[in-house]
């Protein structure tokens, strides 16, 4: 790369002066202006979009809260409440955070499933859905110790039980869960360093989060046909065309969050947290937020203690190799008969796992628990490593484009390996 | 930004010609739009900006009732108002003389003893230096009190006199007077 001044193409003089020195804005020109884009992008494509503004949500209105909490448990509680009755609008900026997290979940849940259904963590974008699962877990630990910080029965509670999974591990867990709280039980170290985490966490996340668009933007987009884009004739620039698709995407997406906020703020959350921590008695019901049953289920399917906390922890751990226990070549699954009705299952499963988190543990929900927990491995473990091999594809369309432009439909399987048309 | 957003193959049929006054539909639509964005940005941003202000639980905390009782003739007292002190000083009857003697030309922000005080004896001022907001020392009987016997700022030297008004050194202005009110002979509310 030559030493001087960047060739920049911009016309705005004083834009194009910083551009010279410093290509931002022929950067974001490449990435979001001009960025080729399969041209076949259904609304799954939202919501990786939608994910980093909900991010951006997350960490404003975070910052406000923070201005207003005391990380302290004399005070935390009422701190919180503080917020919801005195500080102007400290309701609307608390009730968006509390249901941001919900919303968070609720878009990454659905970015994800896009992924699986249509094959996105295949080569070449392992890394690209490596870094998903990394961001994915952190989002977990950030929005556990986000719940613990009101201080509430359900915080506290909460808090102590998902600590005491490491005291699972043989010699060394009881040193783990000492060295996490900071004492000898979940108290006012274990706050203050929660809320440090938490405060921390999201900006990590963010660094992630640049690495995972970055990465996709070396392999560029998967699109609904699993297929390569060919050439011109299949891609479109992302902006406008994307950014459009997104910004209505994005307001349908406002519609919902606020309707959440304004007229049932609390829906998702569990009323148990608005009594205050009491270390000396338990809720006789306790439950972690929605978006942790499925894996809640999984720790509680399991009868021995340690073989719950491995079985729970190798549920996300699973998700990192899936790139390379799906053996067939196909990505969407469009285009497999099967493996589209294992994988529609498996969600199945997951929702059913969901509902049995949430019910006490007792029959029948631990078996049902079980049932949906062994077909969960299942579909990753035996059903993808097999199903590459025995099941026969339908016939991939030669390129995104073909059927659209000449009218025609699927081409023959041969036509896959054919050489490009015309561009 | 709005040209580089029309895409090359656009119509730009008769219907998104120009107006006769010079304007196009789509500068219509992007004003419009830009114009809703303006608007439903300021309505998200302000909430945050006024969460900011004071809390209503501050607010609440906004008045001092202060008892004059203890306070004899020559002394004074700081009492906390908003975070802030508030003198209030008993003066003498020749500390009042020598505040309204002096001539209002004599002063660098002139103001009359009759306008700072409710009740003559009673000075009721903010205990904030107009310069750079340190505390002035006068309040103690061991304290420095300045060249004009009310108050000294040791920051920056500035020397008040018993009507708080600044007489010498870098401050602007007179102690400020806080808006009060007598509810009894023996009782102010601060605020």
């Amino acid at each position: 790369m030559a030493i001087g001044l960047h060739d920049s193409s911009i016309k705005n003089p004083v834009i194009r002066w910083v551009d010279q020195r410093l290509p931002v804005f022929t950067m974001m020109q490449k990435e979001y202006g001009t960025f080729p884009t399969p041209r076949n992008f259904n609304y799954f494509w939202n919501f990786g979009a939608l994910a980093m503004v909900t991010l951006m949500i997350m960490i404003a209105t975070g910052i406000f809260l923070a201005m207003n909490y005391t990380p302290h448990t004399t005070y935390a509680f009422d701190s919180v409440e503080r917020i919801m009755r005195d500080v102007n609008y400290g309701w609307l900026i608390r009730y968006v955070h509390m249901n941001g997290a919900s919303m968070f979940f609720i878009v990454v849940y659905i970015h994800i499933w896009r992924g699986l259904y249509y094959g996105s963590y295949k080569a070449p974008r392992e890394l690209l859905w490596i870094l998903g699962v990394v961001i994915f877990l952190l989002m977990m630990a950030t929005a556990f110790m986000g719940y613990v910080l009101p201080w509430g029965q359900m915080s506290f509670w909460g808090a102590t039980v998902i600590t005491n999974l490491f005291s699972a591990f043989p010699i060394v867990g009881e040193h783990i869960v000492t060295w996490l709280w900071g004492g000898f039980s979940v108290d006012n170290p274990t706050l203050n360093r929660f809320f440090s985490l938490h405060y921390l966490l999201p900006f990590v996340i963010a660094g992630v989060v640049f690495l995972h668009v970055a990465a996709l933007h070396i392999t560029g987009s998967n699109n609904p046909l699993g297929i390569d884009p060919k050439g011109p004739q299949d891609t479109l620039p992302f902006h406008p065309y994307y950014t459009a698709k997104d910004s209505v995407g994005l307001i349908v997406y406002f519609i919902v969050f606020a309707s959440l906020v304004f007229f049932a703020p609390n829906y998702l959350g569990h009323p148990d947290n608005y009594i205050p921590a009491n270390p000396l008695v338990t809720p006789a019901h306790i439950v972690p937020e929605w978006y942790f049953l499925p894996f809640y289920a999984i720790l509680r399917a399991v009868p021995d203690k340690l073989g719950g906390v491995l079985l729970m922890f190798g549920s996300i751990a699973v998700l990192f190799i899936l790139p390379w226990l799906d053996t067939s070549p196909v990505r969407s699954m469009r285009f497999r008969p099967i493996a589209k009705w294992t994988l529609f299952l498996w969600l199945i499963a997951f929702f059913v796992l969901m509902w049995a988190g949430g019910k006490p543990a007792e029959e029948p929900y631990v078996t049902i628990s079980r049932i949906a927990t062994a077909y969960y491995f299942a579909y990753f473990l035996v059903i993808l490593p097999l199903l590459g091999r025995l099941e026969r594809p339908l016939s991939l369309p030669e390129s995104i484009a073909l059927p659209v432009l000449r009218g025609g439909g699927p081409m023959p399987a041969g036509a896959v390996a054919k050489p490009m048309e015309k561009a | 930004m709005a040209e580089t957003m029309v895409p090359a193959g656009a119509p730009h049929g008769a219907a998104h010609g120009p107006t006769p006054d010079g304007g196009t539909r789509r500068d219509f639509l992007v004003l419009t739009t830009g114009a809703f964005a303006a608007v439903g940005v300021g309505a998200v941003v302000w909430p945050f900006i006024s969460s900011m202000n004071p809390a209503r639980d501050v607010l609440a905390l906004a008045s001092t009732e202060v008892d004059l009782t203890p306070i004899a003739v020559g002394q004074a007292v700081t009492v906390v108002w908003r975070g802030k002190p508030v003198f209030v000083r008993h003066r003498t009857a020749e500390e009042i003389q020598v505040a309204r003697a002096t001539p209002l030309s004599e002063l660098k922000d002139p103001q009359p003893d009759q306008a700072r005080v409710q009740k003559d004896q009673w000075l009721v001022v903010l205990g904030v230096c107009t310069h750079l907001g340190c505390v002035p020392l006068g309040q103690k009987p061991t304290d420095a009190k300045g060249n004009y016997n009310g108050w000294f700022c040791p920051c920056h030297g500035s020397h008040y006199d018993t009507s708080g008004r600044i007489r010498q050194g870098p401050a602007p202005l007179n102690l400020a007077v806080p808006a009060y009110s007598f509810m009894s002979d023996t009782q102010i509310r601060i605020g």
